[in-house]
């Protein structure tokens, strides 16, 4: 029992980002108001990006930004010590993994659009049967 | 100058589009102008790119500003992507330049946008094929998904809740390729297809990678529009305009299997998508499905842009089915008919959007006498006919033959009958329609006129061919059908074969 409640612990992000994933994908599906639909998907999108910014990170470590301790002496020595301090400071375990997170940005971006596209073809959608409903206009389809 | 082919090409197009959305507000004809101007130089890039390859042999790899291998986003021209990049740019340009007069009726005050999103799909297309890189080809495809959801819901009235069912489904698919390739990057650490096809051999044994081929492929299939989610596709493609569907139908589903294929080969190595896996019995299992399930809801239809949605359906399934044989033959005839099907879907549809244009009506009652008030359209729409039920010397015949050879070879009589059955039904369904428009005299105008009420756009004593602008184009769509089918051993031996690593038998 321990260990299972450990492994679930230590694997929590992917836990989290699959209920995440599984809520929105219930919403697609089994919603009838268009609206809750595209929550629903937004949901579904985030979850990816809650995995992938996850998956970058790391215990302990700190932003992917080098630090150069900038001190009077270190401007006066010149670019090149400089460069040389910097590549003794580099230290990969120090740093959380920046390209799952700037892949993110891109998907964030995706993601804000594909919801713009779909709540414009909602709007359309209500200004043609007069609902946003699924049944409703399923059955004005049928009737008319 | 050649150097820097792979990046005009998606280039062009990308900063045309900008410009287009712009250049409506000064000059009513300048939209369209600067789509065809950019469409067609990015033919002309995807040719010499084409010419380039097959002379030198050699892959093309262009660094995007400059950063090599993992680090930066590379594009590779091979012998595969050059091949598709040709079709998507001469498919695109074509169906613009034929559908110049329906664009100008249906868009008059929105052409600026409307052209700039046709720009934008044809753009994403070209780099998503183009392109080296995982997640890239995420984003690529994303922007082909966002343009077509705006293109489709461009059409009639009931094309917006089509368009959002598409989006939902849409989108479905494009994110779990996201995660997909989420995993990969976790198994390997890398999103370069050519680094990613070093390191996965290495580990055929990891779930990790397993788990993704399976995310992957998933996304793939919904996009592509396989049996079990393919319910989107025939709704939105029917109700879109005729020109987005001339660009769309050909197009989307094609470079779709043009991505699976280069997942399947290039990333993850024939020898664990075939060797290794043991999935592909059941994915050909699900294209025979595929096939007979389209072609007999193809049957079904009675609307004439339904019908060929349903067909598309089935054409899916003839190119996964034979992609999955795993063997040369089959391969060879699953990347032949992604060329030859976006040539046949093209003058298809063109076809049906010379007979909504001139009648007005969708129905297959509508092509009633057709024969004689327009022996051109017809004739192009005959051979259409003919090269998607498989008459030699159309190409239709050619890839089908490579197809079930493929079949026989690797044993798999199901797939073999299920093409036969599928050639048979299209011969059905395309017969009853030359049947009525050569047979059934022309319906007079009266009772044109009550049967069809509201859509008569054009008075039926007044139908006659179709204006040259169409014709021309759509001629030389119908008539590129039987240039391929004489080409095709050309194709197969210059280009395909180097398309299709050395590995498989």
């Amino acid at each position: 029992m321990e260990s299972i409640f450990s492994l679930v612990l230590a694997k929590a992000n992917y836990a989290v980002y699959i209920i995440l994933m599984m809520v929105g994908l219930y919403a697609m599906i089994a919603k009838n108001n268009l609206i809750k639909k595209i929550v629903g998907m937004t949901i579904f999108q985030t979850a990816i990006i809650l995995f992938y910014v996850s998956i970058g990170y790391k215990r302990g470590a700190t932003i992917p930004i080098l630090e150069h301790h900038a001190s009077p002496e270190t401007v006066a020595h010149g670019a090149e010590k400089m460069a040389a301090h910097a590549m003794d400071a580099v230290d990969v375990a120090h740093y959380i993994n920046p390209l799952p997170h700037v892949l993110m940005l891109t998907a964030i971006v995706v993601g804000v659009a594909t919801l713009g596209v779909a709540l414009a073809l909602a709007i359309k959608v209500y200004n043609t049967y007069g609902t946003v409903e699924e049944d409703e206009i399923n059955q004005q389809l049928r009737s008319g | 100058m050649t150097r820097h082919l792979p990046a005009l090409i998606i280039v062009i197009p990308l900063l045309a589009a900008l410009f287009t959305a712009g250049s409506g507000w000064i000059n009513q004809k300048a939209p369209f102008r600067i789509a065809v101007a950019a469409l067609f130089l990015s033919f002309i890039c995807a040719v010499l790119m084409l010419i380039q390859v097959v002379t030198t042999g050699i892959a093309m790899e262009y660094r995007m500003a400059g950063w090599a291998g993992p680090m930066g986003i590379v594009y590779i021209i091979d012998h595969l992507s050059a091949l598709v990049l040709v079709v998507i740019t001469a498919v695109s340009t074509l169906n613009l330049v034929a559908q110049k007069k329906s664009i100008r009726t249906e868009f008059n005050d929105k052409e600026g946008a409307f052209n700039a999103l046709y720009i934008l799909f044809t753009a994403g297309l070209i780099g998503m094929t183009a392109t080296g890189d995982a997640f890239n080809l995420y984003v690529l495809l994303e922007i082909v998904s966002l343009s077509g959801y705006a293109l489709i819901g461009l059409g009639n009235s009931r094309a917006p809740l089509a368009s959002l069912n598409y989006l939902f489904l849409g989108t479905i698919g494009a994110t779990f390729y996201l995660l997909g390739v989420g995993y990969l990057y976790i198994a390997t650490g890398t999103l370069n297809m050519a680094e990613l096809a070093i390191i996965i051999p290495q580990n055929m044994e990891s779930g990790l990678i397993l788990f993704a081929f399976i995310i992957c492929l998933t996304g793939l299939f919904v996009k592509m529009a396989m049996f079990p989610v393919h319910g989107w596709l025939p709704e939105a493609y029917s109700q879109a305009t005729s020109v987005s569907a001339g660009l769309i139908a050909p197009l989307t589903t094609k470079v779709t299997v043009y991505i699976m294929i280069r997942i399947c080969m290039t990333v993850f190595t024939p020898e664990y998508t075939f060797g290794h896996l043991d999935i592909s019995g059941f994915i050909v299992l699900l294209a025979i499905v595929t096939i007979v399930f389209g072609s007999l809801s193809a049957l079904a239809q009675k609307n004439v842009k339904k019908m060929l949605t349903y067909i598309i359906i089935a054409e899916v399934g003839y190119m996964v089915g034979g992609f999955f044989l795993g063997n040369r033959l089959g391969i060879s005839g699953a990347i032949l008919h992604i060329i030859n099907d976006a040539a046949m879907t093209l003058a298809l549809f063109l076809a049906a959007g010379i007979f909504i244009w001139k009648t007005g009506g969708e129905s297959r009652s509508d092509l009633k006498g057709l024969f004689a008030k327009m022996p051109f359209t017809m004739a192009g729409f005959v051979l259409a006919g003919l090269s998607v039920v498989g008459v030699p010397p159309t190409c239709g015949f050619f890839s089908k033959w490579y197809l079930i050879s493929g079949g026989i070879q690797a044993g798999n009589f199901l797939f073999v009958a299920a093409l036969i059955f599928s050639s048979l039904v299209n011969a059905v369904l395309f017969f009853r329609l030359f049947e009525i428009a050569f047979f059934e005299p022309f319906a007079d105008a009266d009772s044109h006129g009550s049967s069809h009420g509201s859509h008569t756009h054009v008075g039926a004593l007044t139908i006659k061919e179709a204006p040259l602008g169409m014709l021309i184009p759509f001629l030389i769509a119908s008539l590129t059908l039987i240039v391929l089918g004489l080409y095709s051993g050309t194709i197969v031996t210059n280009i395909i074969q180097f398309a299709i690593p050395t590995g498989v038998i």
